[in-house]
């Protein structure tokens, strides 16, 4: 298992200017997306299906499977999903902001295997800086001729058009995505019938791709599909980037291989749980993730296949790491209050039940609780997932609602002692001291957590030289 | 002939039709799926997740929403087992937790979908212990549609039924989650013509009707079936009345007329039966009063005054109009009075702004309503179909928007339906003639080619009043030239017109799509013995005649031409010119407050009979209220002074009317209201059995050229106005817009007009002050003044005009 990085290499080695286009080029940019100019469809598709290339959006679905499965209707286009948003998660972030051409050349590569002449960029409203660099980075590609009409001086014609989000969790969903690019409200549209790859983008064949599955493509066409294939664990191939955050020694992003263990992660990458408190419990793939605990979950191997055995998800990379000063009613209560908030209001089981496992969670945390709480709790989050099942049985159009039971089923779990326990005491059991510190939303917000870092390379923590102060 | 797969539904195989809704096939095999959003005239959005099921799949038991999920051959759906139950508990459990349950003052109450599918699906208690959501009750979104949002379940029906059908999007969605609610935009009300559907579909009370609400409680309400009667469409409808009076009216499906929805007049339009100024009475005119008299008195004087003009003058001195508002065997009383009793083919249910009475009544190859649905192309180059014939504008707006049919609309400005439009070409009024020569050369080619189409259904009619009336014949002429299969649909106003004219209403026609002319009258005198043979005057020429003395004695049935004509002044100057003036009306109006005689008359939905709408098809109507004081049927006063004149008609029931019309006129034969109250509930197009002696094939005809003017004036009807009926109707009477005049921005900019300010508007026929709207939808050169409003004046039919701001 070597840990060679693969999409924050550049940033690493080029800490200042490495969202720079001559940077860039100086480092062996766009000369894949050369190279595909030429390319076949059949050709680069098949080279990304073998490359073994998973999305990188919290689906870890096949991405040349995906390529393939776009309908030969035309025109088609491409939508980048950078509106990333889920609770815990902030690496595609790092990728837009400072090697935004990587995923440019990505997105040429795309379009050229897609036979797309219209690339959109979703960004997250509240990641201006992102959308600044990104903005600039396709004025320079255009400039030089790397986007627009005959790229490189082929036929192809590729138009790119950044979109800011308007601060919506639900519209990271790629339907929704897609009706509030569209100028309608973001809301999740029903599959079927409206599979993006059939009908998406105004009702034409759209291939939607997290940004960084995108920016690992012009590597894959440098190393040949074999030799990313090998990279890495052997069912998961390539890097993966970890967002690590909570109650550890060493918040950050993280360029990882699958295959070490959580174990490995969280004490040896992250630096272990701050002030060598007792670890708690975990999520392991952002805020919609079932809860892993040490007892059980500590050694498993971080790998697609153990995750989703163990009833969880690997996702968006989001680790959050609660130490045992967290109080976890209080931290499903911030979840589930998320979720709610979130949630679009279109179907009912999300729109009702969400605020209704909220405001139980509040009683309970506040010492309003009953004993029949917890089970009331447990059938409300029923009447969403029915079955309370991983991956869930939904009741609602998509999956935002099904996620707030995530925090719940820990509960049910893993804490139902500590449940019943403020139902008894009428308050909560961990005091209000520990409240304050189990909160882990600054923690997420904090800019040091932009840190770059890799598990061979740590030690050069903190913010990087040169870096201006983040948006 | 539909494929069908084969299927199972908890257990039970069914053969069910290729490519239908679960949902569907599920209900048409007996099995009901509990659905809120789901809306069979609606596109499905699975948003309410009331109808999930579970259908197999290779990887295992999927909940679906039975409103999305097509059929397929070899699914299996389960709609009853633990899991399905589960999530319908969950759902209505969760839709009950913010509900408010003020079922006992809630309209809906009794006929509420939650309330019913609560009972019916769900779990019977709730667990729900926090505060619920809480909004102001109710807010007004439009002026006749309040909205209580605690009640709204978020099934977006309002929404998607604006958007989808109505073409008017004004109500949406707002915010997010637990706090999304349905509203309108800032400073923009849900002033929809068709508002009242959302109330309708409504499947909680969230939107409720302001004339209905908190008016009774469902189970009260006695119903009848019947049509609308405010245009020609004559959508099928439901009454509803309480203690004999009605209190409201809703839209029954059907794919015939209308699919269920109606229009704001159709739906709020009744009040002015219940008015206080309905007639009650028989008034006579004494000493240059109206006074209450008895029905016999009445009657009597009525046909001595009749007695004694025919003898001196013979039937040449009658003239009759009106009788386009009542039912066929109304209108059949009124041909037969006027031929028989009063000795004259002097008899016009048109009010001179109509096409000729032939093309009308006697087209051939008339479209159906339905027709529409499968046209490869539509032209509409008729008046605005959204303020005239709401129905059709919402069945031609469907063709274009769902069905994918070209629509060509030609109009002197912007119509309702322009959104839709393939293609649109606008006009100067009056410079119809050059238009359609310019289509018929070539110069628009890509009209043209819409209209070498496989199946054209041409809509006619006049625009406006500068239109000359051959005009609509000439269009359909020339369609008929280009393509392969035409429709024709000529319009019309009044709502039965086509059935008066059908009864034989016209100067030239009699009952059954008969002309007047010797083989006509020959064939009818066998049952109602010698009458004129020669065609008789138009409503024009009545009026005319009494201008000049030839004609002494009018009878104004449910007619108020003063108002109506479009000269009104001809009208007004014939009744103070007229000897002897008889009105059957509901009320006192501009035309007939100084008869000699005015007779009470019931009005819809106060009597029986059958009505002919615009595609020949006729339906019954039925009577919910007694009607006011003495107020009797048109055909039974008519039947009694004929009685008393002498020359009797032989009319004595509603029903035996409807069996002699069958017998003698030849379109109607077969047509009884035995077979449209049992068999044919959609009604029947006529003729079924018989045949129709008149196939009007329009010819292309040379017309006016338009006037050299530098604005042309363009007078056209809006939905609401000041019509006798609507005057009456409260609740839409204030929302006619009133004395306005529509300029394009340039000719404003040009003119010195500002938004809001009088202009002066001078024409050959009239002038007056009207408020000037600055207005991007008036073409430049074109001026538009809504027809009969409160307020305003009659600027007649010719478009030179000119406007200048008023000053000061």
């Amino acid at each position: 298992m070597s840990a060679a990085l693969i999409v924050t290499r550049r940033m690493i080695d080029h800490p200042a200017d490495s969202h720079r286009i001559d940077v860039y080029e100086d480092t062996g940019g766009y000369v894949q997306a050369r190279r595909a100019v030429g390319m076949t469809r059949d050709e680069l598709v098949d080279t990304v299906k073998a490359s073994g290339l998973l999305g990188r959006g919290g689906a870890a679905f096949s991405a040349g499977l995906k390529w393939s499965f776009l309908a030969p209707a035309r025109p088609a286009y491409l939508v980048i999903n950078a509106d990333e948003s889920e609770p815990g998660t902030f690496k595609d972030r790092q990728l837009l902001e400072r090697d935004p051409h990587q995923m440019v050349e990505g997105i040429i590569i795309t379009a050229i295997a897609n036979e797309v002449h219209h690339a959109f960029i979703y960004i997250r409203g509240e990641y201006p800086k992102s959308a600044r660099r990104v903005q600039a980075a396709v004025d320079e590609a255009y400039a030089c001729g790397y986007l627009g009409s005959g790229i490189f001086g082929s036929d192809h014609d590729l138009e790119v058009t950044i979109h800011l989000g308007g601060g919506a969790y639900i519209c990271g969903e790629e339907t929704a995505l897609i009706n509030s690019l569209e100028g309608k409200r973001g809301e999740p549209r029903l599959k079927p019938p409206y599979f993006p790859a059939a009908k998406g983008l105004y009702m034409l064949p759209t291939i939607v791709n997290n940004v960084e599955t995108v920016s690992n493509l012009p590597h894959i066409l440098d190393m040949g599909a074999e030799e990313y294939g090998k990279v890495a664990h052997e069912t998961d191939t390539g890097t993966f980037l970890f967002s690590v955050s909570g109650h550890v020694n060493g918040p950050g992003n993280y360029e990882l291989a699958h295959g070490i263990t959580w174990r490995e992660l969280i004490y040896e990458v992250a630096g272990g749980i701050r002030d060598d408190r007792k670890l708690k419990a975990w999520i392991p793939g952002g805020a919609s993730a079932p809860w892993f605990v040490p007892a059980q979950h500590l050694d498993l191997e971080i790998t697609k296949e153990a995750t989703e055995g163990a009833g969880s998800m690997l996702g968006s990379g989001a680790v959050i790491v609660m130490d045992e000063t967290t109080c976890t009613v209080r931290a499903a209560e911030r979840l589930v209050r998320f979720f709610a908030h979130e949630s679009c209001g279109q179907c009912t089981p999300c729109r009702e039940g969400t605020t209704w496992m909220e405001m139980i969670l509040r009683r309970i945390e506040e010492g309003q609780g009953r004993e029949v709480d917890l089970d009331l709790l447990l059938d409300v989050s029923d009447g969403i997932s029915i079955g309370l099942a991983w991956p869930p049985k939904m009741t609602t159009i998509c999956p935002l609602g099904p996620s707030a039971v995530s925090p719940v089923i820990a509960l049910r779990d893993y804490f139902r002692d500590e449940v019943m326990e403020h139902v008894r005491l009428g308050r909560c059991p961990l005091g209000t001291a520990a409240r304050g510190a189990s909160n882990s939303e600054t923690d997420i917000d904090r800019p040091e957590v932009l840190a770059v870092e890799t598990r061979r390379e740590r030690g050069s923590g903190g913010r990087p030289p040169g870096e201006g102060s983040p948006a | 002939m539909t494929e069908s797969v084969r299927m199972t539904i908890d257990g039970q195989e069914h053969d069910v039709p290729a490519g239908e809704l679960i949902i569907q096939a599920a209900q048409d095999k007996g099995t009901y799926i509990p659905r809120f959003c789901w809306h069979e005239r609606m596109n499905p959005v699975g948003m309410c997740r009331m109808c999930l099921v579970e259908v197999e799949s290779p990887r295992g038991p999927m909940l679906v929403t039975a409103c999305t999920d097509t059929v397929a051959d070899g699914m299996s759906v389960d709609t009853k087992g633990p899991t399905v139950k589960k999530a319908q508990e969950a759902i209505l459990e969760f839709l009950l937790a913010n509900h408010p349950l003020d079922c006992p003052v809630c309209d809906k109450g009794g006929e509420c979908p939650l309330q019913d599918q609560a009972m019916s699906h769900g779990p019977g208690d709730s667990r729900f212990v926090e505060i619920k959501r809480n909004y102001e009750k109710p807010i007004p979104i439009s002026d006749l549609v309040l909205l209580d949002r605690e009640r709204c379940i978020l099934c977006a029906r309002c929404t998607r039924f604006s958007d989808e059908i109505s073409g008017d999007p004004l109500i949406e969605f707002q915010e997010r989650g637990n706090v999304t609610e349905i509203n309108t935009f800032p400073d923009l009300p849900f002033s929809s013509y068709f508002s009242g559907n959302t109330v309708q579909i409504c499947p909680v009370g969230a939107l409720t009707a302001k004339p209905y609400r908190f008016r009774a409680r469902p189970w009260d309400l006695s119903r009848v079936e019947s049509s609308g009667m405010f245009d020609t469409s004559h959508p099928r409808i439901s009454i509803h009345s309480s203690q004999n009076q009605i209190l409201r009216i809703v839209g029954v499906d059907n794919d015939a007329t209308n699919h269920g929805w109606l229009s704001d007049k159709d739906r709020f339009g009744f009040e002015y039966l219940g008015s206080e100024d309905r007639l009650t009475t028989p008034l006579v005119k004494r000493g240059g009063e109206l006074v209450a008299v008895g029905w016999a008195e009445a009657l009597d004087i009525v046909a001595n005054r009749i007695d004694l003009i025919w003898e001196e003058d013979g039937g040449s001195a009658f003239g009759v109009i009106g009788g386009a508002r009542g039912t066929n065997e109304d209108a059949y009383a009124l041909s037969k009075f006027a031929r028989v009793t009063l000795g004259t083919n002097n008899v016009d249910c048109r009010m001179d702004d109509a096409l000729s009475s032939h093309f009308l009544a006697g087209s051939v190859d008339r479209a159906l309503i339905s027709d529409l649905d499968t046209a490869d192309t539509i032209l509409i180059w008729a008046a605005d179909l959204k303020e005239e014939h709401p129905n059709l504008y919402l069945r031609a707006r469907r063709a274009a928007q769902e069905l994918g049919v070209k629509l060509i609309i030609v109009h002197p400005r912007a119509t309702g339906l322009d959104d839709r439009a393939t293609h649109k070409l606008h006009y100067r009024p009056g410079g119809g003639f050059a238009l359609l020569d310019e289509i018929a050369e070539g110069v628009h080619p890509e009209i043209a080619s819409a209209l070498a189409a496989q199946k054209v259904v041409v809509i006619v009619g006049q625009t406006s009043f500068a239109d000359d009336p051959k005009l609509a014949e000439s269009v359909a002429a020339l369609v008929r030239s280009k393509a392969g299969t035409v429709r024709i649909m000529p319009l019309a106003r009044r709502a039965n017109t086509f059935g008066a004219l059908d009864m034989g209403l016209g100067p030239d026609l009699l009952p059954g799509r008969v002309s007047v002319g010797a083989i006509g009258c020959a064939s009818l005198a066998e049952s109602w013995g010698e009458f004129p043979t020669s065609p008789g005057k138009d409503t024009r020429s009545i009026l005319e005649g009494l201008d000049d003395g030839e004609i002494r004695c009018l009878l104004l049935v449910g007619a108020d031409p003063v108002n109506d004509l479009p000269i009104g002044a001809i009208a007004r100057d014939a009744l103070e010119a007229a000897e002897y003036v008889v009105s059957i009306d509901l009320f006192l109006n501009d035309s007939n407050a100084d008869a000699d005689v005015i007779l009470p008359a019931l009005g819809f939905a106060e009597k029986e009979g059958l009505v002919t709408n615009v595609e020949g098809r006729v339906q019954k109507v039925n009577a919910i209220s007694p009607g006011p004081g003495q107020a009797r049927a048109d055909w039974s006063i008519l039947a009694d002074i004929a009685d008393r004149v002498g020359r009797p008609l032989g009319l004595a029931l509603a029903e035996t009317i409807a069996k002699e019309i069958a017998e003698v006129a030849p379109a109607y034969e077969g047509v009884t209201w035995d077979l449209l109250e049992w068999d044919e509930r959609d009604g029947v197009v006529v003729p079924i059995q018989g045949s129709q002696q008149i196939n009007h094939i329009p010819v292309s005809l040379a017309g006016p050229r338009a006037p050299r003017a530098g604005l042309t004036l363009h007078v056209a009807r809006t939905l609401y106005d000041d019509g006798v009926l609507m005057r009456h109707s409260p609740s839409l009477h204030r929302l006619a817009p009133g004395p306005l005049v529509h300029l394009n921005p340039e000719d404003a900019r040009r003119l010195g007009a500002q938004g809001g300010r009088p202009m002066r508007v001078v024409t050959k026929h009239g002038e007056g002050d009207f408020a000037a709207v600055i207005d991007e939808d008036t073409p430049e050169g074109v001026v538009f003044v809504p027809f009969n409003q409160p307020g305003g004046v009659s600027l007649g039919t010719d478009p030179v005009v000119r406007v200048t701001a008023v000053s000061g």
